[in-house]
Formats: C-alpha cells, structure tokens, sequence
C-alpha cells in the first residue's frame, strides 16, 4: 500500500516500504554517457574489483558526439576502449541517451534505473523509477549491482481538462514549473496523473518525469497504462509480461490541482526556469537562434508539429534555426516521411542526433548578447555557449511560429491545421 | 579559522562550473574555473581551509561531478548550506567534500567572516560576530562513507551490504 513510488521500491525490495526508510536495491539498468563515463571509469579502477552484471550497464556516446574537440574525442577513446576490454554489450551512439533508452526497451514499468545523468528522471513516464547520480555511485553499482535510496515523500500532481489548439504537455509543463519553483519538489518523487495525462501519448508524457527535475525532484512518476503498454509493445523490443503497478491508497504529502484547460503558451525566461511567463508577456521578442532538440522535445511527433507550420515556408532569414532529431530512429522516420525535406526546404539546419546545442559544447553555440528560443528543458546562464546569451524555453509549435518570425510568436496566431491532433499534422 | 564565501540559493551546477569546462576531471584544473561566472574572483583569492556558505537548494541542475570536485579541488574544507540539491549531496558524500546542513549558519554568515567548523560535531562558529550554529546530524550510513574518505575508499576495505548494517 503506498504512493507509486513506495509500491514501486516495495516491489524491489520484496516487502512494503514506506517514505523514510533507507534501501539498498539491485538496480536493474545503470546508465551512463560520454560526459559522465570517464569519471566512472576512473572511480570504478580505483575501486579495484570487477564488473558485478555486465548486461546492466548501459553506455551512450551522445553529449558531445562526434567529437567536437581532441578532448571530447579522448573521452571517446576512452569509453570505447573501456567497452571493448570489458566487453559490455549495451553501447549506444544514435542519439540522446534518455530517448534510446525508451526507444530501445531498457525502461519499463516497475524497473529500477539509475543514470549518470540528471534527466534520468524521465523514465518516470514508463512507471519505471528513474534518477540521476554521479559518476562514482555508477561506478559503485557497476561492481555491486546496488545502489542505496532513501524512500521519498511524494507530490501528487493531478491534471484534470484537456488544452487548447496551440497550447502543449511542454506549456503544460513550464507552467508547472513556475508554480512550484526550481526547489519545489526537492528530494520528492513528484506523481502526475489525472484525465489530462492519462488522455496523453506517450511522447507527450515523456515531458512531465523529463522536467521534474527543473524543480528538484528525486523521481518524475506515470503510472502505466495501457498507453504505455502499447508503446512499449509497438515501439520497443521490449518483452513483456510487464507489470502495471499503481499507487494503492496512497498518502500524499500534498496534492496539487491543476486544470489546464484555460491555459495559454507558456515560455520559461532567462534566466531562470522557474521565471515562466505567459507568452503573451514576451511575444515580439527578438531571437537569434531557434532551437529544437533535446531529450524533452525532438521527437517525431514534435519534428512534426514543426514541419506541419514550416511547411512551404521560409523561416526568418536572420534567425538561424537549428533542429537536431533525438534519436536515429526519429531521424529515419523523419526523413522517409518527409519532415527533413520540409525543414530543410524552410531553411532549417538539420544537425545528426544526440544533444547537441543543449550544453553549449557543439552544434549551435550562442555568442554574448544573443538570445535563443528553444525546446530544451533548462536555461541555465552559460548553458548553451557564452554566460551573455539568454535561453527561453518553450514548445516546439511556439519554436516553429518564432522560426518564422524572428521573434518570440504565439503558435495559435499561426494555427492553420487541427493542433490537437498532431498526429497527422504533417499530411 | 576559515574564510567565509557566500553565495545565493538555488545556485545551480552550471554556476558552480560551466558545463565547458568539464572536458576534464582535473581537480586543479576544475578548481581554476570554479564560480569563474559569479564569483570570479574566488579562484585566484581562496585559501585552503576556506568555507563554502550557500543558501537553499544549493548544487541543483546537473548530475556532474564536476562542481563538487572543482569545489574539493580549490581546496576548500566544506560547504555549508540551508539544504541541497540531491544529486549534488549524494557526489559530496562519495567524493568525500564535506557538506552540513544549517539554516541558521547559512543566514549568519556573511562573505568574508572568520568562520570555524568542527566537522565531527557539526558545530560552527562564527568569529565576526561571535555567533555559534549547529549543523543538522548525518544519517550513519552517510558518516560511516564520510569517515572513509568517499564511497571508493569505502568499498576498497567493505561490501556495500555493511552500510545498512
Ligand atoms: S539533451 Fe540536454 S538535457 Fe537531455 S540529456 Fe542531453 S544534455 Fe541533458
């Protein structure tokens, strides 16, 4: 009995837990990519003892990749030659980490993973619990299997409405995050459910448990359904049987009631996440670089969104705008659909997958005194290239409208076709 | 006696230490860019054994260890603050920084006080204004990581079943 994440641990750690208690699990995937793996590897000699599963651990070169700089590339080096003498057999280079992890069946519901990366949280939106350590606690878990957890109290967010053409899980998501504030949900697992999320894709779900760490949370939790069911049975080589676990008469610390059926585009302002606006607020401010990428939105259904109101357009020729596909399975589909054409013939720079302009090392820098709009999930100073540059956070329609514009542009100003159903939206 | 550098809540991994300076694991070179965009001069005017005060949340953003190590590497001798980010705390402790957690301490330090800290039993003083605080306790199995000097060295002379023992 418990909220989703006591039922998740209880059913790892074979008995009922509760908020509180200190655990050591077996974790069952351990997660790690190109900026956070040389540090393991480097804690994990130190340590001195072998490997504990090798099927668990699962590498991603996607941070900066290909290699931008000789750094960059011994860092490579270095992971590549780490894999080849410990012969793992889970090591990734198509694409963001968090999305070949979904993509490729490693989360599923009920799982325990944990990742030397912050965003780890997303796999929340699969039921699996989800979190982000540092490189030493990765190295830990390589040679122990385990990791030790302390049973968080739990946030319930329940979304009750459905939005307005135009408006997106992404504004939905923002507004969250100016409401609750950067520590809102600090060493909490923050639970989103209600009609609004369960009536949600997948793709769109990903947002909710990706974000929650821009307000501080241990774990970003969606229980599964049969929404998720369906994804993982026809995206995924995932196999099942898989468990659908779901809080059983929880006990929340605080419930937080949101109806998002009145909500307008939000946009996350420099220079802080929780500095959220109404777009109304900011529209018509001038921007130099439109982003879309990233582990939270460059999905095919978002590349979509975008090519659906780029279509047989040209954006701003003053605006650079740059879009880099999560994954190489997203690129694929984008491209034998069509999408990149269209991006491409609107003047859009389509980059290889992986993170991109997202941590300022490669593929879109910004120089001082310019200001990005993007589909990222943080806008920290210095995040995307030099500490004078501002980043605005937002959904990829509003990236699209602002695409065309040069400025900061709601996207139902330019609505053309049925945005609530984005499927499709491309034809 | 320690030298006390003050900085604001909610201060994030990227402030601690930009994400383009973390292509190396260098603690020395880590240290010459910490706080380099808030506090620049901080990394030429510290002096080992000096202390970190923060506010609320302090450490949030990235998964990286990179800010604590740079904050170890410049020598600092421990970081007190109103509360952490998780992740953040969770790198102190197995990278062997020493981190309290003291409201109190965080609001009656200013920059620049004399400040001493008795790790062991979290007690704070601060010289200037003759003020003491006294930092929240760590859960056992944090201190038994502590006292090895990090999560490594622990696991060099212990399986990890001993921590909850
Ligand atoms: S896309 Fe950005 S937020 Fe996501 S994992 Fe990569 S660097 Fe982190």
């Amino acid at each position: 009995m418990g909220t989703l994440i006591e039922e998740i641990f209880s059913r790892k750690a074979g008995r009922p837990v509760q908020a509180g208690e200190i655990l050591l699990l077996d974790v069952d995937y351990i997660m790690s990519h190109d900026n956070t793996t040389p540090l393991a590897i480097k804690a994990f000699r130190e340590i001195g003892k072998p490997i504990h599963d090798k099927e668990r651990i699962v590498l991603h070169l996607d941070h900066a990749y290909p290699a931008p700089n000789i750094l960059a590339a011994e860092n490579h080096k270095k992971i590549i030659e780490f894999v080849k003498e410990q012969e793992l057999p889970h090591f990734h280079r198509q694409g963001v980490c968090h999305q070949v992890m979904l993509e490729e069946g490693y989360v599923t519901p009920g799982a325990v993973i944990i990742g030397a990366d912050s965003h780890s949280n997303t796999y929340g939106a699969m039921g699996a619990f989800g979190a982000g350590l540092g490189s030493t606690e990765i190295a830990v878990a390589w040679v122990t299997g385990k990791c030790w957890f302390k049973v968080p109290e739990t946030i319930r967010i329940e979304l009750a409405g459905r939005t307005q053409p135009g408006v997106y899980a992404k504004d939905v998501m923002i507004h969250i995050v100016g409401l609750m504030g950067m520590d809102g949900g600090t060493y909490r697992s923050v639970e989103f459910g209600g009609e609004y999320i369960e009536s949600l894709p997948m793709h769109e779900r990903i947002i909710f448990p990706n974000m929650s760490t821009e307000i501080g949370a241990k774990c970003g939790l969606i229980a599964a359904d049969e929404i998720t069911l369906s994804y993982l049975q026809t995206q995924t080589p995932a196999q099942g049987p898989f468990e659908m676990i779901r809080p059983v008469h929880p006990r929340y610390e605080r419930v937080l009631e949101i109806d998002v059926s009145q909500l307008t585009p939000q946009v996350a302002c420099h220079p802080d996440v929780d500095h959220v606006k109404a777009l109304a607020e900011v529209a018509g401010l001038e921007i130099h670089e439109v982003y879309i990428g990233t582990c939270t939105n460059a999905r095919y259904e978002d590349l979509e969104i975008v090519a659906a109101m780029l279509k047989g357009q040209k954006v701003h020729p003053l605006t650079r705008v740059i879009v880099t596909p999560a994954s190489d399975r997203i690129y694929k589909k984008a491209m034998k659909n069509g999408l990149i054409e269209i991006l491409m013939d609107a003047g859009c720079t389509v980059t290889g997958t992986g993170c991109g302009a997202c941590i300022g090392r490669h593929g879109g820098i910004l120089a001082a005194g310019e200001r990005a709009l993007t589909t990222m999930n943080r806008n920290f100073i210095g995040r995307m290239g030099s500490p004078l540059a501002e980043i605005y956070l937002a959904s990829p329609a509003t990236a699209a409208a602002t695409a065309l514009t040069g400025k900061i542009t709601d996207p139902r100003e330019l609505l053309k076709s049925p945005f609530s159903t984005p499927q499709g939206a491309a034809q | 006696m320690s030298k006390a550098w003050k900085f604001e809540d909610n201060l994030n991994t990227d402030e601690i230490i930009p994400g383009r300076f973390n292509i190396t694991i260098d603690p020395l070179e880590l240290a010459k860019n910490v706080f380099c965009e808030i506090k620049p001069e901080y990394s030429k005017k510290v002096t080992p054994g000096d202390v970190i005060i923060g506010g609320q949340n302090f450490g949030c953003g990235s998964s990286r260890e990179h800010a604590p190590i740079a904050i170890k590497g410049s020598q600092a001798r421990c970081v007190i603050a109103a509360s952490y980010a998780r992740i953040f705390f969770r790198n102190c402790i197995n990278i062997g920084l020493p981190i309290l957690e003291c409201t109190e301490a965080a609001a009656g330090i200013q920059e620049g006080d004399e400040v001493d800290v008795n790790l062991a039993t979290g007690e704070i003083f601060n010289r200037t204004t003759g003020r003491q605080f006294q930092a929240r306790p760590l859960p056992d199995f944090v201190l038994k990581i502590a006292g090895a000097g990090g999560i490594v060295n622990y696991l060099k002379e212990h399986d990890i079943q001993e921590l909850m023992a």
